[in-house]
This record gives C-alpha cells, sequence and structure tokens, in this order.
C-alpha cells in the first residue's frame, strides 16, 4: 500500500509533499522523542507525531520514512512544509488523536 | 577521502546537514546500506548533540575502505561527567530544546549502539571532542 491509498483510506489530509504520495508504507512508528525514532524507526514507517517543526522532516529524510502523520489537525511550521516538498516526504494530517488514528492505520496494514 | 563540515550552535534549522551530505556520498560510493543507517544515526545524534549545547563545532569525516572515522570537535561548556552522558535518559538538554522532542537523553546511546568505536573526551569551560568508527568489513 502507498501513502496516498493509506490517506484516502484513514481519510488524512494532505498538506505537502504530494510528489512522494507514490511512497510505499511498510509500516508505522509513533513517538514524539526524536532521538527514539532516530534510533527504532524503520525506512518506510509512517511516523506518527504532534511535532511540527523542520526537524521532523530532517529525521524522515535521512530514516527514508514513507510519510508524516500529524494527529489532532496540527499544522507543520512553514519551514517544516517547505522541507516536506523539497524531500518528496509527504506530511498528511488528521483531526484524530494519537491513539485513535494509530489504531486505525494499524488495522488497515494488518488487516 | 576527507570531508569537513561546520556546525553552528543553537542553529536547530540546520541540525542534520552532515548527516544528509555524508548518506549522499555513501550511497555514491556504494557503502552497504546498512552500515550507511548505522552511520546517519551516530553523526545525526552527535550534531544535535553540539547544536543543542555548544557554541560552535567541527566535524572531520575520513573514509577509507575499512572504515570510516568521524570526528567532532566542539568549543562548548563541556561535560563534567562523560559516564553519566553516556546513560540512557540522562540530559542536561534546557526545556525549549527538550520541547522539540530532543534532550531525552537517547543521543550518546544511540551513537553508542551504532559504531563500532566510540571515544569522549572532554574539558569543563572548553569544549567536547566525540570521535567515532564504523567498519565497513565486518
Amino acid at each position: 500500500m502507498n501513502v496516498k491509498e493509506v490517506a484516502e483510506k484513514l481519510g488524512l489530509k494532505v498538506i505537502s509533499g504530494e510528489n512522494g504520495l507514490d511512497r510505499e508504507v511498510k509500516g508505522g512508528y509513533v513517538s514524539d522523542l526524536l532521538s527514539d525514532v532516530m534510533g527504532s524507526a524503520n525506512a518506510g514507517e509512517l511516523w506518527i507525531t504532534l511535532q511540527t517543526h523542520k526537524n521532523v522532516m530532517a529525521i524522515a529524510s535521512l530514516k527514508d520514512l514513507a510519510a508524516i502523520i500529524l494527529v489532532k489537525g496540527f499544522e507543520p511550521d512553514p519551514d517544516m512544509e517547505e522541507q516536506s516538498n523539497a524531500e518528496d516526504i509527504p506530511v498528511l494530517n488528521s483531526d484524530l488523536d494519537t491513539f485513535t488514528i494509530t489504531g486505525r492505520l494499524f488495522q488497515l496494514l494488518n488487516p | 577521502m576527507h570531508f569537513e563540515f561546520n556546525i553552528e550552535g543553537g542553529n536547530f534549522s540546520k541540525a542534520g546537514t552532515a548527516s544528509s551530505q555524508l548518506k549522499k556520498i555513501l550511497k555514491q560510493l556504494n557503502v552497504d546500506p546498512k552500515v550507511i543507517k548505522r552511520v546517519v544515526v551516530a553523526l545525526y545524534e552527535a550534531e544535535v548533540n553540539v547544536v543543542a549545547h555548544a557554541y560552535t563545532g567541527q566535524i572531520f569525516i575520513d573514509i577509507d575502505t575499512n572504515k570510516i572515522e568521524i570526528k567532532l570537535v566542539d568549543e562548548g561548556p563541556g561535560i563534567p561527567n562523560i559516564e553519566l552522558a553516556m546513560q540512557q535518559g540522562y540530559s542536561t538538554a534546557s526545556p525549549a530544546v527538550r520541547e522539540m522532542g530532543f534532550g531525552a537523553g537517547m543521543g550518546l546511546p544511540n551513537i553508542k549502539n551504532n559504531t563500532d568505536e566510540l571515544h569522549v573526551a572532554s574539558e569543563v569551560g572548553k569544549g567536547t571532542t566525540v570521535k567515532m568508527a564504523i567498519f565497513l568489513i565486518s
């Protein structure tokens, strides 16, 4: 399943990085601690977080993550959005909280 | 091959620049992707440490056929107790840095877990030098 299909099935809003919507989703990782993601996330995962600054994109790029999902309607800072477009790594958001969106993503990826 | 990069203390918008450059270089050199992943994690964490704690820093990278050696030299407050700093969960990061999701005391442990050699030397009031090596042939 790619990022676009996940976004459609979970009703996520695509904010930026549209050129990366065909990235393959291999799983998910949930954390707001950047070093935790750096140390433990794997390539191709969707990262669910409430962090909205540019460093999120640096980590997503270095770890080859599929996309970022911001929870509770959070919007990326302008420089995060810019970096998302530059790296072709989509930033999506959901009005749902972390628990709910994580549960739905897990179900979708593990039917 | 030798590369050098500068790091600005306090400038989080540029944190990860050197890691990103090195990742591209290692890909071009056809280095094993598993090795690249380890190098990137270790260098990123070391860069962020300089940005979060020091005033200025330099990165020196040497790549040969056997290993990748990285040295980060910063001018900053130094680390009074290196043993304590190496412990998972220990951090002296400011509240502002923690709010960004950094400063969870996972940086140095992440570096240790992803390198084959790690040496940290520090002088309080002067700065810190971190040397690490990752072998290309196991």
